[in-house]
């Protein structure tokens, strides 16, 4: 098995658990770390297709790069609309779970 | 020996995705998600890839980082830190079912996937005329710079949402909640060491981005981290949203990204195409103003939306 199919492997596991934790925690900060986590899956698995026949390509290094930045973004912007909604109603979770909490 | 060190490094950023997940408690888990970052970076030097790993240790592991530990700071001051008690156990495994199979898929796909042709043949040719000797810097600003400009704008997209979730009442305050620093203790100390060597490594960064591993992202994001150390530091207070400097700070790098782009239309090379002799001076020219944007934009996009707690 060579270093980038390892790589490759683990970005696909990753993504696994980072899905796992998006559709399994109530709490939504947790949701946006676990929506971080499928990123940074996805960046490892291009990087490592990128890496495949042993010369490194910049062309899906540049991608990633532009994509970790778009991800910050976007992450902050989901963490500001969380305390938006948990300053309005007090709990960190969406309204339609609260019964089952 | 070299498999063995790739076997491990995986193994260990795997555990710790994992007990990002599946470890009780919102502050364990972005405890976990920072080492994950570092972890991660690592992955990415020996995926011969530097500098994603510095873009992923500023950004993924740092700027990540700040963004939600001060966010749980803030959610901890409305009593809304803690899960919902026993509310994880839910579909549990059907979720798990669920994500083996997308694991599984995408790993079916990497080995169905042709293996591509390397190193690139029309990248080889076209490096030469980009003006700049690091490739990756060739494709963010001169080949890809489509994708680099709108990336520029979905930043100020981002700030412009986070502002909108100031309340009306707090606009003209200051951005973020005010810091605290016990006088003589590890913050505020390291609020005074730190920014001067930042400062350093993040306009080497930038300097040396168009020749070696660095760039505007990677040093913008480290000057980012020192503003951000030295208003959690309470030394610096942090900026009003109607300060027209800061303002134009944030617009700087799209605009002179712009204007560069329309120059190559009038010179005949078409938008956004940097014709071959001026190239070099061209890319130096917006990864300033591109650096500048990015520091100011991800600092304020941290920090969050203004709020009334300075009046206090």
């Amino acid at each position: 098995m060579t270093g980038s199919t390892l790589y490759a492997l683990t970005g696909a596991a990753l993504v696994g658990i980072g899905f796992f934790g998006l559709i399994s925690a109530q709490h939504l900060m947790r949701r946006v770390v676990a929506f971080n986590l499928i990123g940074s899956g996805l960046f490892v698995f291009l990087g490592a297709a990128g890496a495949r026949s042993g010369a490194s390509d910049p062309i899906p290094q540049a991608l990633i790069i532009t994509g970790i930045v778009v991800a910050l973004s976007a992450s902050a912007l989901a963490i500001g609309l969380v305390v938006a909604h948990a300053r309005a109603s007090r709990r960190p979770t969406l309204p339609e779970e609260d019964g089952e909490a | 020996m070299t498999l063995v060190l790739d076997l491990t490094l995986c193994a260990l950023i795997l555990a710790v995705a994992l007990a990002t997940v599946l470890g009780g408690g919102v502050f364990r888990a972005i405890v976990f998600f920072i080492v994950y970052g570092l972890l991660l970076s690592v992955a990415w030097v020996r995926l011969d890839a530097v500098d994603v790993a510095l873009a992923e240790a500023a950004i993924g592991a740092g700027l990540t980082g700040v963004l939600f530990l001060s966010a749980f700071g803030k959610l901890a001051r409305i009593g809304a830190e803690a899960e919902p008690p026993a509310a994880r156990i839910r579909g549990f495994l059907p979720a798990a079912l669920a994500c083996a199979g997308l694991t599984g898929a995408l790993a079916w796909a990497w080995f169905a996937l042709p293996v591509p042709e390397r190193p690139a043949p029309d990248l080889a040719t076209a490096l030469p005329r980009a003006g700049v000797e690091n490739p990756v810097t060739a494709v963010l600003l001169n080949f890809r710079a489509w994708d680099t400009l709108l990336e520029s704008i979905v930043l100020l997209a981002a700030l412009i949402g986070v502002w909108m979730l100031a309340r009306d009442e707090d606009w003209h305050d200051r951005f973020g909640l005010p810091q605290h620093v016990r006088p003589g203790g590890v913050m505020a100390n390291f609020g005074r060491l730190l920014p001067p060597v930042g400062v350093l490594v993040g306009v080497y960064l930038v300097y040396v981005g168009a020749d070696r591993p660095g760039g505007a992202f990677q040093g913008g994001t480290v000057l980012a981290a020192v503003g951000l150390v030295a208003a959690l530091a309470g030394l610096l207070r942090p900026p009003r949203v109607t300060q027209i400097v800061w303002r134009m700070g944030l617009v700087a790098g799209p605009l002179v990204f712009l204007v560069a782009g329309i120059v190559g239309a009038i010179l005949g090379a078409g938008f956004l195409t940097l014709p071959e002799p001026i190239a070099g001076s061209a890319i130096f020219v917006i990864e300033i103003a591109l650096a500048i944007s990015i520091a100011v934009t991800l600092a304020f996009l941290v920090i969050g939306p203004p709020e009334q707690g300075h009046r206090e």
